[in-house]
C-alpha cells in the first residue's frame, strides 16, 4: 500500500534531500518545500534533531527568566488576527504609568529575571522619545535587566511618524539603554500575504531592512514567523529564505521562533482558518531548523502550543524554551494561555534528557549552575553580542566598549556553549 | 509520504546501536525481551523510523479512528488502586451508580450523533446484582440497537462471574446474548507481582488478567490489550507485559489493539511521581509496535496522549488513534487537559495534518469511511498487510 503513493523518484529525491541535511549542506527553496510538502513528521523531526544536536552538542537546553510588558495597547495598524489592539480614544485603550510599569518590572528583578520584553502598539503619540526615556528610567532603576523592546514595525512607526532617519532612533534608543530587538511583526515575509493580513503594516522589505540597521547598529535581534492563517507552503518557505539570506549578511539573528495564528476571538476571526493542528507547528517548526541553519537557536512557543509540544521540539530541532513570561498579554487576549513557572519548564526539559540552563537575551548561559562548574557567560552584554562592532560612524562609542568588553572575555567557553553565529 | 527506506532506517539503526534488532524487524522476525529492552536505551528517533516502518508496512497511510461515547456506570470501586482518581467509595462524595435507565439515557443523549460504539468501563462494586450487567447492555441495545457494546475489562467480568456464582465461560453467551459486543482492554496495569504488590494489590493478578482474556478470545469475542506505563515499573517489567500479551496472543489471536495508557498523576496516592513525558510516551508507542508483531493495531488513545503527541504518534507506530470520545472522566479526573470529546471532522482533519489517510472504522475494524476509496473499500475488513 506504501509502494501506491511513495513513487519511486519522489523517494529518491527525498532521500536525496535528507542525505544532504544530515551532511550539513545547505538545501535550496525548492528542496525546502519539497520536505515541506513530501517528507513525513517523524523524517522531518529526526533531521532537524540532527541539525539541532550538530549546533547544540552538549545537551543544554536554554529558556530565559522574563516578563512582557505592554506599555501601550493603542495600534493604528488594525491587523485583523490581532485580539490585543484597541484604537486610539478607545474605552479600553491605555497606556501604562511609570508607577505601575516599575512595579511590574520589580517583580521581575525579584524573581531573578534577566530580559524585559517590551512592545505596544503602533501609537500615533507614544514614540522614540517616550520610549527612550522609559528604558533609560528602567536602565537607572533595574541595571540587571536588559530591554528587549520594540519591533521592527514599531520601530519603523517611529521613523515614519517622525520622519527621521531609523539609524537615528536606533542611536538615540541604544543610547537610552536597549540592549536587543525581539523579532516580532514579521507573520509572513511576502506581500501576497501582508496586504491580506495585515495591510497597514510595516512590508517585507522594510521589515528585514529595519533588522539589518538594528544589526548594523550594533544590536542583535530575534526572528519570527506566524503561520497557519492564508499562506501558502511555499510562502512559509520564502519566509525563511529571506530570513536565512538577511542572516547571511549580517549575522545578527540571535534565535528563530514560529508560531501558529491563534485566530479565536480576533477582530477578524470570521475570515481566519480554523487554528493549524500541532502537527502542522510541528512540520514548520522543524522545516525552519533544517532551512535557518546559519541562525544558532531556534525557540520553542510552549505559550501557543502548550507544554507537551514544548518538550516533543526539543527532538525536533528546538534547543531553546523561550521565556518563562511573568506576564503575557497578547496571544492571551485570542485565549491562547500556557504560562508556566520555572520548576515545570525545567521538569519538561529534563524530561525530554537535556539539562536545563537560564540564559540572558543574548543566549549566553547566565546560569548559577553553569557559573559554579567554571562556565563563562557568554556574550554576557549588547556589546559583546554584537555582529557589526563599530561599523556606522557615530556609534564609535559603542565600539570602543565593545572591544573593551570582548577584550576581558576569555575564550574558553564551555564546549557547545559558546555563541557563535555561523557555525 | 515515507522518506524512510530501509537502507536509511538501517543507517539510522547502526548509528543507534541497534542494528540487529532493525535486521530482525526487515526480515520480520520476532524481537527478543532483550532486544525489547534494548529498544529503551536507543537513540527515539531510530527507534520510532523503525516503528513507522512496521506501521506502514501493515497499514500504509491509513490512520484508523471511530465515532464512540463513553459510559462510566458506576465509580464505586473496592480495588483501591493507588494511581486511580476515579474511584469512590461507598457514600463518600460523588459516588454514584448508574440505573439502567441513566445508562439507556446517556446513549439517548447521542441519539443524533453517528455514535456506532459504546465503550463502557466502571469499579468494582461487590453489591451490584449478576443481573445489574446484563441490564445495563440490555438497555443500550433497546435505546440504539445497532450500537456495539464494548464492555467490561477483565476484572469487571472476573467480578460478573463472581456475582454470577458460575464459571465465566458459562456466563459470556449470556452477556453477548443480551448485546455484548467485545471487550475493552483497560486494566491489566502492569503484569509484574511486584508492581501489583506495590501499587494495586487487591485487584486481579497478571495470570489472572491473561487466564480471564483467554476465556473471552475462546468464547469468540474480541478483546483489546494495555499497559499502564510511567510509574514505579522498570523496562523488563514492561517487557515482561508486553511478552506475556504476545504469547497469549500466539494462542487465541484474539487481541485487535494494544493501547500503552500512561500513567497520570493528578489526585491519586502516586501523585508525587512525574509521570511520562511525551516523549517516553512516543517510545511507548514505538516499542509497542515493535515488540507485538502478532497484533494488528496499535492506538495512540488521544484523549490520554493530546491531541498533538496523538497527530506524532502515527509516524512512530501506532495507526488507530481512538474515537470521538463523547464524555471522557477517568483519565479527567486524574489530571487530563484534554477536551473529553472532539468533533469526527476534527478529528479527521488533524489525523490529515498528521500525514495519514483517515479512515472510520466500527469496532471490529471494519471499514466505514474513507475518503480515499482505493485505499479503503467500504464496508471490508480494515486491511492488515503483515
Amino acid at each position: 500500500m506504501a509502494s501506491a503513493v511513495h513513487t519511486e523518484p519522489l523517494h529518491g529525491e527525498l532521500a536525496r534531500i535528507a542525505a544532504k541535511v544530515e551532511d550539513g549542506q545547505r538545501i535550496s527553496g525548492e528542496e525546502a518545500l519539497l520536505l515541506h510538502e513530501r517528507a513525513d513528521l517523524s523524517t522531518l523531526g529526526r533531521l532537524a534533531d540532527g541539525v539541532r544536536a550538530r549546533l547544540h552538542p552538549h545537551g543544554v537546553v536554554t529558556y530565559i527568566v522574563d516578563r512582557n510588558l505592554n506599555p501601550t495597547n493603542v495600534c493604528i495598524a488594525d491587523c485583523g488576527f490581532c485580539a490585543f489592539y484597541r484604537s486610539p480614544g478607545d474605552a479600553e485603550a491605555y497606556v501604562l504609568g511609570r508607577d505601575e510599569i516599575y512595579a511590574k518590572v520589580a517583580e521581575l528583578e525579584a524573581q531573578g529575571g534577566k530580559q524585559l520584553l517590551m512592545q505596544g502598539g503602533h501609537h500615533p503619540r507614544v514614540l522614540s522619545e517616550w520610549w527612550c526615556e522609559l528604558i533609560a528610567d528602567l536602565r537607572e532603576r533595574f541595571p540587571s535587566i536588559n530591554s528587549h523592546a520594540l519591533s521592527a514595525s514599531e520601530l519603523d512607526h517611529f521613523a515614519q511618524y517622525e520622519k527621521r532617519p531609523l539609524e537615528h532612533i536606533l542611536r538615540d534608543l541604544i543610547d537610552a539603554g536597549l540592549g536587543s530587538v525581539p523579532g516580532a511583526g514579521a507573520e509572513i515575509l511576502v506581500e501576497r500575504v501582508r496586504k491580506i493580513i495585515a495591510p497597514k503594516k510595516t512590508p517585507t522589505e522594510r521589515w528585514l531592512d529595519v533588522h539589518r540597521k538594528v544589526h548594523e547598529a550594533g544590536l542583535r535581534s530575534s526572528a519570527t514567523m506566524m503561520f497557519g492563517h492564508v499562506e501558502t507552503a511555499a510562502e512559509r518557505v520564502e519566509h525563511l529564505l529571506r530570513l536565512r539570506e538577511l542572516q547571511d549578511e549580517t549575522g545578527g539573528f540571535t534565535a528563530f521562533a514560529g508560531w501558529t495564528c491563534q485566530p479565536e476571538g480576533v477582530p477578524d476571526e470570521h475570515l481566519y482558518p480554523a487554528k493549524a493542528t500541532p502537527a502542522v507547528y510541528l512540520r514548520v517548526q522543524a522545516l525552519s531548523r533544517i532551512v535557518l541553519d546559519n541562525i544558532l537557536n531556534m525557540q520553542a512557543s510552549y505559550v501557543t502550543q502548550g507544554m507537551k509540544v514544548g518538550q516533543i521540539t526539543l527532538r525536533t530541532g528546538c534547543n531553546d524554551f523561550g521565556g518563562t513570561m511573568l506576564e503575557e498579554n497578547v496571544v492571551s487576549a485570542a485565549g491562547c494561555f500556557h504560562l508556566e513557572s520555572v520548576q515545570t519548564i525545567e521538569r519538561m526539559i529534563r524530561g525530554a534528557g537535556f539539562t536545563p540552563r537560564q540564559r540572558n537575551s543574548w543566549y549566553g548561559i547566565c546560569d548559577p549552575r553553569h557559573l559554579e562548574a567554571g562556565g563563562v557567560e557568554a556574550p554576557g552584554d549588547r556589546h559583546a553580542a554584537a555582529t557589526h562592532r563599530g561599523a556606522p560612524q557615530d556609534l564609535t562609542h559603542l565600539a570602543a566598549e565593545a572591544m573593551s568588553a570582548s577584550a576581558t572575555r576569555t575564550n574558553d567557553n564551555m564546549p557547545g556553549e559558546s555563541i557563535e553565529v555561523r557555525a | 509520504m515515507s522518506v524512510q527506506a530501509s537502507a536509511e532506517i538501517q543507517r539510522l539503526a547502526e548509528r543507534a546501536g541497534i542494528a540487529d534488532i532493525a535486521a530482525r524487524v526487515f526480515a520480520r522476525e520476532r524481537l527478543s525481551r532483550a532486544d525489547g529492552v534494548r529498544l529503551y536505551g536507543a537513540d527515539l528517533h531510530a527507534v520510532g523510523a523503525l516503528a513507522n516502518h512496521v506501521r506502514e508496512r501493515m497499514h500504509g497511510d491509513l490512520a484508523y479512528f471511530n465515532v464512540n461515547q463513553h459510559v462510566n456506570y458506576t465509580n464505586i470501586c473496592n480495588k483501591l488502586c493507588r494511581f486511580c482518581a476515579f474511584q469512590r467509595l461507598p457514600g463518600q462524595e460523588g459516588a454514584y451508580v448508574m440505573r439502567p435507565e441513566e445508562v439507556a439515557a446517556k446513549i439517548r443523549a447521542c441519539q443524533d450523533e453517528p455514535v456506532t460504539e459504546v465503550h463502557m468501563v466502571a469499579g468494582i462494586y461487590p453489591k451490584l446484582p449478576y443481573e445489574y450487567y446484563l441490564d445495563i447492555v440490555r438497555a443500550v441495545k433497546a435505546e440504539r440497537p445497532a450500537i456495539h457494546v464494548k464492555a467490561f475489562t477483565m476484572i469487571e467480568l472476573m467480578q460478573i462471574a463472581r456475582r454470577a456464582k458460575r464459571p465465566l465461560a458459562e456466563v459470556l453467551p449470556e452477556l453477548r446474548e443480551a448485546g455484548l459486543g467485545s471487550c475493552p482492554g483497560g486494566g491489566a496495569e502492569v503484569f509484574s507481582d511486584r508492581v501489583r504488590d506495590l501499587g494495586y494489590d487487591k485487584k486481579n493478578t497478571g495470570d489472572e488478567w491473561l487466564a480471564t482474556a483467554r476465556t473471552v478470545h475462546e468464547a469468540g469475542l474480541r478483546s483489546n490489550c494495555t499497559m499502564l506505563h510511567g510509574h514505579i515499573e522498570t523496562i523488563e517489567e514492561r517487557i515482561d507485559h508486553l511478552d506475556r500479551l504476545r504469547l497469549l496472543q500466539d494462542e487465541t489471536h484474539g487481541f485487535q489493539t494494544y493501547i500503552p495508557l500512561s500513567f497520570h498523576p493528578a489526585n491519586n496516592e502516586w501523585s508525587h511521581l512525574p509521570g511520562p513525558s511525551a516523549l517516553d510516551e512516543l517510545r511507548e508507542i514505538a516499542v509497542g509496535r515493535l515488540m507485538l508483531d502478532n497484533i494488528d493495531h496499535v492506538k495512540a488513545y488521544w484523549i490520554m496522549l493530546s491531541i498533538p503527541v496523538a497527530q506524532l504518534a502515527l509516524s512512530f507506530g501506532a495507526d488507530d488513534v481512538d474515537g470521538t470520545v463523547v464524555e471522557e472522566k477517568i483519565y479527567h479526573e486524574a489530571g487530563a487537559t484534554t477536551p473529553q470529546r472532539v468533533q469526527r471532522a476534527e478529528l479527521v482533519q488533524w489525523i490529515r495534518d498528521a500525514g495519514r489517510v483517515p479512515v472510520e472504522r466500527d469496532t471490529l475494524y471494519n471499514v466505514l469511511w474513507s475518503e480515499d476509496a482505493t485505499l479503503a473499500a467500504v464496508g471490508h475488513a480494515a486491511p492488515v498487510m503483515a
